[in-house]
């Protein structure tokens, strides 16, 4: 620490709605020095309100506008690339995010045609299967590292237009929001990327029986009783889940992370004249 | 005068036996216990046979035999033996349609027009798509080695018997995986006479089991560890039972649940094909439809013009024999559904909405329901949010395209939805916005197995038909 | 919608109700005192294509899927028996051909009286279509029997004349002893949106058909859609028609079921427009029992009763009426019969 001046420290809170805000608890927690927000239920509950509403204009927007904001958070994570680094993250999880992001910027306007289709129907009409975001998801996520399996696992669920809620690891609280500040000046509207730091085993329950999130991923609960009661809870409106599984986060990520939050929907019309 | 005379079909196509045993293996067995149950033709409450009745022992040895039959022979079969067997049983389908049309309605009470023209062809040609796609799997956009799961457990509703068969047993057949089914207690006629064609087809034993029984006996098959994949189609209470049963385990589920689909008519749509459309939509089927149309909404300023031309077009219905080629609403399948139908239609009454029926007379034994369309319905009717899933039509209205959008996504369900409007550009907005997984647009129930079909949010997940479908069956 | 109701209120043929049956020869509606029906709309090109593109519009996969599911109606045995009867009675009996001769017609009007000599229970047929030059030849033959008589007419098939043709046409066949005139209407002007001349040259014919009474050809398969077939229907019916008719049979594809579905839910909205009731016929391309069974539970199914008279249904063919014997003998007998039993035409 340079002598003579004081360093500024930063505050970290969360993410929710495209604002900082504190927890509504008043609680934090330590992680390495700093005093972190310490999510309850209510800023839960806040974040899925936060998600709801931003997700209809996200999901309008055109893909070729969410592949620009995606590839946006890469420029402004490369950017931070230093701070990663006086947080702690190797140069290469911070190179191999940013690239991940760029991977799924790529995507946004083509999942369409990747995971749509034609029907060769047997009759005059006119049949084809669309994918449409599902919505809302909550993401309970990894512990795994602090940049590149987060990254991993919110980049493909926002891409396609869903709005996420992610529970950030508890042992990487500040990676998990400079990647927010990222987001939040990458012209990401509030409220499609949601991130909440605290103890997943407190707050993961609460979104899994949320009847207003759409998708489930609870990659990051490595506790199996805790991830079976979640995917049971999730069952009461038939929330799609994605069960906690191990993953290698270096490797090709392929499209199974965007097809999870991902509906089908096929259109008919009769073709006459 | 001008009138239809009784054209019934004949019964005497079925040779019907007075027991059936499990089909466990390549055979018929007798189930452990040794139980049995008795299904009845709800038109006439007739006895049609005893059916065995399956336990936790049977089941069991139900998914050992599937197992050993994907172990030794059906997971190891190049793909393209695979299909040829698939093609075998789409034909076999095919000439014994008139058997299995007939033995349809008997068993489940629809009118033998939609048994013959629909549930049966449509049934082989589930069959004759998905058998192309047995060595065809890599390029159907899932990996460049897609494998198969292993065993299904697959669960079946009573309303297409033998549709629903094929939805469920041609894609995981084609995709490599043997099957357990269960069909519903009340329809399990033509899945037995399927088993009598995977013998007629030399489909290897074990491919195919069927066990019969109640719901108990589909959540042993559900819940039956020995299973990688359960597939369930049926009641979103049951579907939401399974996902528990299923949570923190590795078996993979796809679920195709109840619906509440809105069918939309604008002030410019077609109006004779609309009504169509509105008649095909909640009265196909006796409305035992997950995806019916049992919500009109209809733009008020079209609201008497399309009521009184669908009031017309409803009086014309012919209610009566299903086994008569004329008759277009057959028998409600139970008694159970029937007092469910009658229950929720007396809600409708009690909550203020209007009642109507064209005057039919009905069949003195059998189940049975009129035609019913109720009017004045407000969102918050339990007829306008519940499923009733029986020939009853609740009519909404609308002033705008974002109050039509608003209401027909009021709901937790999404699996289907109708629009009808010649305006293109409304078309493709509304099915943006429907919240549904499958939109017709200036049409209604129509399906295809290549065709994608499975519901949004509470109406379930997974897709049943189309490329799509394969992903709910593959590694 | 104010209908202003023609005098005779029922239909054009004066006395007989909707459900009535087809009336003797000469039996025309009384002429005048018919205002327009739909005076309220406009007849310049502009008022008439604002109210005929202002109707619903028709989806043809949809229109094509409900006569699929009516065609899979069963008629069998006593429903047969009667269908079959009720299918000759509605027959136009018709021979438009550049050979026929005097002797030609005179044998077919022989059989229009009684098409199965060997029995006298058979029907007769409800009229006989022949070009004008034959009418006279026809009425002599048909004088003193129940059997109306059809001319074509306004320069048949085409229409491709002068009006003053056509009207001269009208008026020749009329004059020689038709009572039914079947009319064709300009295609092309119908087409480009000429929709008042279609109209005025419509009511002219009208008014040259004295008491005969007026069946009006819209050529369906010219019209390239069922849009345009509703619209064409409405504009006959406007302008006075008492029956609109699909075809002329010399262009493929003539009747089709799809197209008398529309034209039979135009005939059935118009009468709840106006209290008019207006025939549908649907001519060319039926040649067998079974095409013309489809047609019977067409009119069954979406007008019903009402229409189901030869008064107010008719099929124009040549060829159907011997696939109506012999399916008549067959019932009668429970044999299958051969063609040597029928006589040719």
């Amino acid at each position: 620490m340079p002598a003579g001046r004081l360093a500024v420290r930063k505050t970290y809170k969360l993410f929710v709605g495209g604002a900082f805000p504190r927890s509504e608890s008043g609680r934090t927690y330590e992680v390495r020095g700093a005093n972190v927000a310490l999510a309850s239920r209510k800023d839960l509950r806040d974040a899925v309100v936060a998600a709801r509403a931003a997700q209809p204009g996200w999901a309008g927007a055109t893909p070729y506008l969410r592949g620009q904001i995606l590839y946006r958070v890469a420029e402004m994570l490369e950017a931070r690339a230093a701070e990663f680094g006086a947080l702690g993250v190797a140069a290469a999880e911070v190179a191999a995010a940013v690239d991940r992001w760029v991977w799924y910027a790529g995507w946004a306007d083509k999942v369409a045609q990747v995971r749509g289709n034609a029907n060769a129907v047997a009759g005059p009409y006119f049949n084809l299967s669309v994918p449409e975001p599902l919505g809302v998801v909550g993401v309970v996520a990894p512990a795994d590292g602090p940049l590149l399996a987060l990254t991993s696992v919110l980049a493909p669920a926002v891409v396609t237009g869903n709005t996420a809620v992610v529970l950030a690891a508890a042992a990487h609280p500040a990676a998990a929001l400079t990647l927010a500040e990222a987001v939040a000046t990458a012209d990401v509207p509030g409220g499609v990327v949601n991130l909440l730091t605290g103890r997943a085993a407190e707050t993961a329950p609460w979104l899994a029986a949320h009847r207003d999130v759409d998708g489930l991923d609870l990659t990051g609960l490595t506790d199996a009783d805790l991830a079976r009661e979640c995917e049971s809870a999730a069952a009461e409106t038939l929330t799609r889940v994605r069960r906690p599984a191990p993953e290698d986060f270096a490797a090709d990520p392929g499209t199974g992370r965007l097809a999870a939050w991902l509906e089908t929907k096929t259109v008919w019309h009769p073709k006459g004249r | 005068m001008f009138a239809y005379a009784p054209a019934p079909e004949s019964p005497a196509v079925v040779d019907l036996r007075s027991h059936y045993g499990l089909f466990v293996g390549g055979e018929f067995v007798a189930p452990a216990a040794g139980g049995s149950r008795k299904t009845v033709n709800p038109a006439t409450e007739e006895v049609l046979a005893e059916v065995a009745e399956a336990d936790a022992a049977d089941v069991d040895r139900a998914v050992r035999a599937a197992r050993a039959a994907y172990a030794a022979v059906w997971g190891p079969m190049p793909g393209a033996e695979r299909a040829k067997y698939l093609f075998r049983i789409a034909r076999i389908l095919q000439e014994r349609a008139r058997e299995f049309a007939v033995l349809e309605t008997l068993d489940n009470g629809k009118p033998i027009r939609e048994s013959r023209d629909t549930d049966v062809p449509l049934a082989a040609a589930h069959f004759f798509y998905h058998a192309g796609w047995a060595d065809k799997l890599r390029y159907a956009g899932f990996g460049d080695a897609p494998a198969p799961l292993g065993v299904a457990a697959q669960v079946i509703p009573w309303n297409f018997p033998l549709l629903m068969l094929a939805w469920k047993i041609a894609p995981a057949l084609a995709c490599g995986n043997t099957v357990v089914l269960k069909p519903a207690e009340t329809t399990p006629l033509t899945a037995l006479l399927f088993a009598e064609v995977c013998r007629q087809a030399d489909l290897p034993p074990g491919v195919v089991n069927m066990v019969t029984g109640d719901g108990a006996v589909g959540a042993a098959l559900a819940a039956h560890g020995g299973v990688d994949k359960v597939a369930f189609t049926g009641s979103t209470a049951v579907g939401r039972q399974i996902a528990r049963a299923l949570a923190g385990t590795t078996r993979r589920l796809t679920l195709e649940l109840g619906g509440k689909a809105a069918n939309i008519v604008f002030d410019d749509a077609p109006v004779d094909q609309a009504v169509e459309g509105i008649v095909q939509g909640i009265f196909f089927n006796q409305g035992h439809v997950c995806c019916a149309g049992s919500r009109l909404l209809v733009q008020e300023s079209v609201h008497d013009e399309v009521l009184d031309a669908l009031r017309r077009r409803v009086a014309r219905l012919r209610v009566g024999d299903p086994m008569d080629k004329n008759t277009d609403l057959g028998a409600i399948n139970s008694a159970a559904q029937l007092a469910r139908i009658t229950a929720l239609a007396e809600a409708g009454e009690a909550e203020g909405a209007q009642r109507w029926s064209p005057p039919c007379a009905l069949p003195e034994r059998g189940y049975w329901f009129a035609p019913t369309v109720f009017t004045g319905v407000s969102t918050a009717h339990r007829i306008a949010r519940e499923e009733i899933f029986g020939p009853v039509l609740s009519v909404l209205t609308f002033r705008t395209a974002d109050e039509a959008v608003a209401k027909a996504n009021n709901t937790p369900y999404g699996l289907s939805a109708g629009v009808w409007t010649e305006k293109g550009s409304r078309i493709l907005a509304m099915a943006d916005r429907l919240r549904a997984g499958v939109v017709w647009a200036n049409t209604f129930n129509v399906f295809d197995p290549a065709s994608p079909f499975g519901g949004y949010r509470e109406s379930g997940y997974g897709r049943e038909g189309g490329r799509h479908g394969l992903e709910s069956y593959l590694a | 919608m104010v209908a202003t109701q023609s005098a005779d209120g029922a239909g054009p043929v004066g006395g007989d109700g909707p459900t009535g049956d087809a009336g003797p020869v000469g039996r025309g509606r009384p002429v005048g005192g018919d205002g327009p029906v739909l005076a309220d709309v406009g007849r310049t090109d502009r008022a008439l294509r604002g109210f005929l593109h202002g109707l619903p519009g028709v989806d043809e996969v949809g229109a094509a899927r409900r006569t699929a599911q009516l065609a899979t109606r069963s008629v069998k045995t006593t429903a047969k028996a009667y269908a079959v009867d009720l299918a000759i009675r509605m027959l136009d009996l018709t021979t438009l051909e550049g050979a026929d001769t005097d002797g030609r017609v005179r044998s077919l009007c022989a059989k229009a009286r009684r098409p199965d000599p060997a029995d006298p229970g058979c029907p007769p047929v409800a009229a006989v279509c022949v070009y004008p030059s034959m009418v006279a030849t026809a009425a002599a033959a048909l004088r003193g029997t129940d059997v109306h008589l059809a001319s074509v007419a306004t320069a048949f098939p085409s229409g491709q004349a002068p009006t003053a043709v056509k009207l001269a046409d009208t008026r020749a066949a009329v004059a020689a002893g038709a009572d039914e005139i079947d009319m064709v209407i300009s295609r092309g002007a119908f087409l480009s949106g000429r929709y008042a001349q279609v109209h005025d040259e419509i009511a002219a014919v009208r008014r040259e058909c004295g008491p005969a009474h007026l069946k009006v050809i819209l050529e369906t398969g010219e019209l390239g859609s069922l849009d345009q077939v509703r619209r064409a229907s409405w504009l006959a019916m406007l302008a006075g028609a008492d029956f609109v008719k699909t075809s002329t049979g010399k262009i493929s594809p003539a009747a089709t079921t799809p197209t008398v579905l529309v034209m039979l839910e135009a005939v059935r909205d118009f009468r709840a427009a106006t209290g008019r009731q207006v025939g549908v016929k649907a001519a060319g391309g039926i040649r067998t029992t079974k095409e013309a069974l489809r047609y019977l539970v067409l009119v069954e199914e979406t007008v019903g009763a009402p229409w189901l008279s030869p008064r107010w249904f008719r099929f124009g063919a040549s060829s159907l009426l011997n696939d109506l014997l012999l399916q008549r003998a067959k019932l009668a007998t429970g044999a299958y019969h051969g063609p040597d039993y029928v006589t040719v035409d």
